[in-house]
C-alpha cells in the first residue's frame, strides 16, 4: 500500500484534512511507543487505498522541538510515497517557508492549499496556477472544513507518484548557493540519500547534520570561508539561509496573491476585536477564571446557574414527583447542570440494566457464586465506573472547544508571566489543562515544548491535574462525605480538590525548576492563531474516540480487575467461599499493606474494615477508574445495604465510612493521595516513554513522596490543627535548604569557570 | 537603532537584525522574523509581557526578553 503523510504548519488545518480523507477509519495510533506519535488512516475513495500518516504540526524542520525531530526523522527514515503538503492560504508567507524546506526532499510533493474560502471572503485571491509554475510542485486548492477538492487533491497526489523527484532548492542563487552545491556533490560521492536537504543543513550549521557529517561540515565551513566569506570574518549562515528562504518567498510567491485592500495594522479583524475583550489588560484574566469556572459548573453543578433559590417554591413539587425524569434534572431544590443530569440518566440506565442482567442469571437458576460474580464482581464494578463516562464525556468537549477555538493559545499569552515564576512558560498551561481530560496525550503535548528540562518537570505535574478517570473517586467520595458527615457542599469538595491538584502542580515546578531541573526559563515564542468556530465534525470524532477509549477500558481491564478483587475477597487461602469478607485473601492482604497508609489516615487506625481503602488506592495503579469500582465490589461483599436513591459510589463510599468510621480528614487525604500518587499504567507507560533514558525511576520516586507527603500533610492537620506549626517549620527549612545548596552549586560552578 | 521590545502598542517597524544565538534565534528565523520583515506592535499581555505583534499576515506572541534580540527601525 502506498504511504502518504501529511506535513504543514500547526492551525494550518491538517488534522480536519486528515479527518476528511480518512473518515471514520482514523486511528489514534496507540499509546506512543517509543518513536513517532503518529496517527494513521487509510484513504479508500481512490482507484486503491491509501494510508495516510498525520505528522505533528511544524513550522520548520530544524530541530528546536522534539516534534520537529519526529516530523524531520520521518520524512527522511520513512521515506513516504508523497507528502501532502497543507499550507494556510491566509497566512502564505510562513506556511510556504516550511514548504521551500520540504521541496529539498527528493520526494514528490503536492501542495494542498487550504482555506482559499476564506480569502475570497476577504475579495483576496491567489493565481494558483502563477504559483504552481513557480513553486514546481502540483497546487490544489481545497476546504479541508467542508471536503472541497479533496478527492482531486489526491488524484493529484496518486498522478505524483508515478515518477520519481529531485529535490530543488529556492536557496540556489543566493549567498550560499555555491557552498550549498558544493557540500550537496560531497554528500553524493558519500551515497547519502537526499543529498540537497543534508547540504543545506550542514551549510546551515544544524547540530544534528554536523554530528552525523563532521568532516564534510568542516570542509564546508572551510569553503564558506575562503569563497564567500572573503575577507570577512565569518558568515552567519544560518541567518543568511532563513533571510534568504524569506526573501525568495516574498518575491516570487507572494505576488501571486492580489489583495482587495492594502493590510491596514489599525483595521481589526474579527479575531483581533475577540482580544481586545478576551485578552483585555483588566478583564482578561478574570473572564479566564469564569471560564474556567463555567467549565467545572456545566459538569459538576447540582444547583445549575444558582437557579436552586428561584425555584426553591416548587422544591416540593420535586420532591413528590416520582418521576426519574424530574428526578434527574432537579435535585434537593435545585436544578442540575448538563453534567448531572446525563450522569443520573446514565446511571439510572446501568441500575435498569444490572437489574435485567442478575433477574436474568437467577432466573437460570445459576448458583450463589456465580450470582456473587455478576452482580458483585462485575456489574457493580463496571456499571460504577461507566455511570461517569456522560460527565467525563462532557468535560472533554468543553476543553476540546476552548482549544479548537484558539482561546487556549491566549490563556498561554495572559499567563506566562505568572508561569514564568513558576519556572515553565506559558505554553506548559496547555498540556496542563489537558492533563483534565487525559494525562496521556497531555503528556505527548509537551512535545511542543523546547526545552528539555521544562518538559521533564511539565510531564512530572500533568498528573496532579485530575484526570477524567479520576473523577469518579472525587464525586463519590465528595458526595459520601457530604451525605455521611452532613457538611458543606460536594460541588465545593469537589472544586476544592482539583484546586489543590493544581496548587500542588505549581509548588513542585518551582521546587523542582530549582533542584533536579534547574535551568533557565524556557523561551516563549508562540503562533496566536485566528479564532474559528471548531468544526462540529472534529469535534464529534475527538468525542467518539474518548468514549470509544473508554469503554474498552471498562470492560477489559476493569472487568478484569474487578473479579479479581471479587475473588480475593470472597474466597479465602484455603480457596473456599467465604462467608465473611474478614477471612478473605484480600483482607490479610490488606492488613499487610495498612500499615503504610496509617501516616495518611487510612490504615492501621481504623477499626476492622479499614483495609477497604488501602486496598482500593491499591487497584487504582491500574486504572483510576478502578478505585471506585474496587469500592462498589467491596461494599457488596462487606453485605451492606446500599441506600437506594443516591448517585453512584456516592452509596458505597457511605457503607464504607460507616463501615470503618473513618473520619472526614483521612477521606480526603485519600482523595489526594489518589489524585497524586502514580497515575494508571498506561500514562506511567506514557512518561516512561516521553522521558529521557533513567528519569523514569525518579519521576516514579517524585509521585510517591508527593502523594504520601501531601495526604500526611491534609490528614495530620485536619485532625490536630497545631500540627500545622510542624509543617510550617518542615518547609521553611526545606526552602532555605534549597536556596544555600543553589547558592552553593552556582559558587561552585563559577570557580570551575574561572579556573 | 532601537529594539523590537522598546517598541509602543500601535507602532510599527523593520527588521534589520537579529542578534543573540542557538535555539532561539533559529526559532526567530523560522517564525519568520528575518531582515526586511515589517512587525506591528498589537498589544501587551495583561500582566505587560509578553507581546503581541502583527508579521507576515499573522500574529506571534514573545516575551520582552526575546524581542531584546531583535533590532529595528
Amino acid at each position: 500500500m502506498l504511504h502518504f503523510a501529511l506535513a504543514g504548519n500547526p492551525n494550518s488545518g491538517k488534522t480536519t484534512l486528515f479527518n476528511a480523507l480518512t473518515g471514520s477509519t482514523a486511528h489514534v495510533g496507540n499509546w506512543p511507543g517509543v518513536t513517532v506519535d503518529k496517527r494513521e488512516g487509510v484513504y479508500k475513495k481512490g482507484e486503491q487505498p491509501v494510508n495516510i500518516i498525520d505528522l505533528p504540526g511544524i513550522y520548520s524542520l530544524s530541530p528546536y522541538t522534539p516534534e520537529e525531530v519526529i516530523a524531520r526523522n520521518f520524512v527522511l527514515d520513512e521515506k513516504p510515497d508523497c507528502i501532502i503538503n497543507i499550507v494556510d492560504a491566509t497566512n502564505l508567507e510562513r506556511n510556504l517557508y516550511l514548504t521551500t524546506q520540504l521541496m529539498e526532499l527528493d520526494v514528490p510533493i503536492v501542495v494542498a492549499l487550504n482555506m482559499t474560502d476564506v480569502l475570497d471572503k476577504n475579495g483576496d485571491c491567489i493565481d494558483v496556477r502563477t504559483l504552481e509554475k513557480r513553486i514546481g510542485l502540483p497546487v490544489v486548492e481545497i476546504s479541508a472544513l467542508k471536503g472541497d477538492n479533496v478527492d482531486e487533491l489526491m488524484k493529484r497526489a496518486l498522478e505524483t507518484v508515478q515518477k520519481p523527484r529531485k529535490g530543488v532548492s529556492v536557496l540556489k542563487d543566493s549567498l550560499l548557493g555555491s557552498a550549498i552545491a558544493n557540500a550537496e556533490i560531497a554528500l553524493q560521492l558519500k551515497e547519502v540519500e537526499a543529498p540537497l536537504f543534508h547540504a543545506v543543513k550542514l551549510v546551515e550549521k544544524d547540530e544534528i547534520e554536523v554530528q552525523t557529517h563532521p568532516s564534510e561540515a568542516k570542509a564546508v565551513q572551510a569553503f564558506i570561508k575562503e569563497n564567500v566569506a572573503k575577507g570577512n570574518e565569518t558568515v552567519d549562515t544560518e541567518a543568511e539561509i532563513a533571510d534568504a528562504r524569506y526573501k525568495y518567498i516574498t518575491a516570487h510567491f507572494s505576488t501571486t496573491l492580489t489583495r482587495a485592500r492594502k493590510p491596514d495594522y489599525n483595521e481589526l479583524s474579527k479575531s483581533n476585536k475577540a482580544d481586545k475583550v478576551l485578552t483585555h489588560k483588566w478583564a482578561g484574566i478574570p473572564i479566564f477564571l469564569v471560564i474556567l469556572f463555567a467549565v467545572f459548573h456545566i459538569t459538576f453543578s447540582e444547583d445549575f446557574l444558582f437557579l436552586g433559590a428561584l425555584i426553591a417554591p416548587f422544591g416540593e413539587w420535586c420532591a413528590l414527583e416520582s418521576d426519574s425524569v424530574v428526578k434527574a434534572i432537579f435535585f434537593a431544590g435545585g436544578l442540575n447542570s448538563p453534567g448531572v443530569i446525563l450522569f443520573n440518566a446514565m446511571d439510572a440506565f446501568t441500575a435498569w440494566l444490572g437489574d435485567m442482567i442478575i433477574t436474568g442469571v437467577e432466573g437460570l437458576g445459576a448458583s450463589a457464586w456465580a450470582v456473587g460474580l455478576v452482580s458483585d464482581g462485575i456489574l457493580r464494578g463496571v456499571f460504577g465506573v461507566l455511570s461517569f463516562l456522560p460527565q467525563i464525556l462532557v468535560l472533554f468537549l468543553l476543553f476540546s472547544i476552548l482549544e479548537d477555538t484558539g482561546y487556549m493559545a491566549r490563556v498561554a499569552f495572559m499567563l506566562d508571566r505568572i508561569f514564568r515564576r513558576f519556572g515553565v512558560s506559558g505554553r506548559a498551561f496547555m498540556p496542563m489543562i489537558m492533563g483534565f481530560g487525559c494525562s496521556v496525550p497531555a503528556m505527548i503535548n509537551t512535545r511542543t515544548l523546547a526545552d528539555e528540562k521544562e518538559r521533564e518537570a511539565t510531564i512530572r505535574v500533568i498528573p496532579f491535574f485530575s484526570c477524567g478517570a479520576k473523577m469518579p473517586i472525587l464525586l463519590a467520595v465528595s458526595g459520601g462525605i457530604a451525605a455521611s458527615f452532613g457538611v458543606g457542599n460536594a460541588d465545593v469538595i469537589t472544586y476544592s480538590m482539583y484546586l489543590l491538584g493544581m496548587v500542588v502542580a505549581l509548588l513542585s515546578l518551582l521546587i523542582m525548576r530549582n533542584t533536579v531541573a534547574r535551568g533557565e526559563t524556557s523561551p516563549f515564542i508562540m503562533e496566536l492563531p485566528i479564532y474559528h468556530m471548531p468544526g462540529l465534525k472534529n469535534l464529534m470524532l475527538h468525542l467518539w474516540d474518548k468514549a470509544k477509549h473508554f469503554i474498552q477500558k471498562a470492560f477489559t481491564i476493569i472487568v478484569a480487575s474487578s473479579i479479581v478483587v471479587w475473588f480475593l475477597s470472597s474466597y479465602g487461602w484455603n480457596w473456599q467461599y467465604v462467608d465473611n469478607m474478614k477471612d478473605s485473601i484480600l483482607a490479610s492482604l490488606g492488613q499487610f499493606v495498612l500499615p503504610i497508609f496509617t501516616p495518611l489516615g487510612f490504615g492501621s487506625q481504623l477499626s476492622e474494615w479499614g483495609w477497604v481503602f488501602a486496598v482500593s488506592a491499591v487497584t487504582g495503579l491500574i486504572a483510576k477508574e478502578d478505585v471506585i469500582a474496587t469500592f462498589g465490589v467491596l461494599a457488596a461483599c462487606i453485605g451492606a445495604t446500599v441506600q437506594g436513591g443516591l448517585e453512584e459510589g456516592v452509596g458505597e463510599v457511605m457503607a464504607m465510612i460507616s463501615a470503618t468510621g473513618i473520619g472526614i480528614p483521612a477521606l480526603i487525604s485519600f482523595i489526594a493521595f489518589n489524585m497524586l500518587t502514580i497515575p494508571c499504567f498506561a500514562a506511567a507507560a506514557t512518561a516512561k516513554a516521553e522521558l529521557g533514558k533513567g528519569k523514569f525511576r525518579w519521576t516514579l520516586l517524585f509521585w510517591l513522596v508527593t502523594s504520601f507527603l501531601v495526604s500526611t500533610m491534609i490528614y495530620t492537620i485536619g485532625t490536630w490543627v497545631w500540627t500545622i506549626a510542624i509543617w510550617v517549620v518542615v518547609a521553611a527549612l526545606a526552602v532555605v535548604g534549597i536556596v544555600f545548596w543553589n547558592k552553593f552549586a552556582d559558587s561552585k560552578a563559577e570557580y570551575e569557570k574561572n579556573k | 537603532m532601537k529594539l523590537l521590545s522598546q517598541l509602543k502598542v500601535g507602532e510599527k517597524g523593520v527588521i534589520t537584525a537579529v542578534n543573540g544565538e542557538g535555539a532561539i534565534r533559529r526559532r526567530l528565523f523560522d517564525m519568520g522574523i528575518t531582515p526586511g520583515a515589517e512587525v506591528y506592535l498589537r498589544k501587551k499581555a495583561p500582566l505587560g509581557d509578553p507581546i503581541e505583534i502583527a508579521l507576515r499576515g499573522y500574529e506571534l506572541t514573545l516575551r520582552k526578553s526575546e524581542a531584546s534580540q531583535v533590532e529595528i527601525e
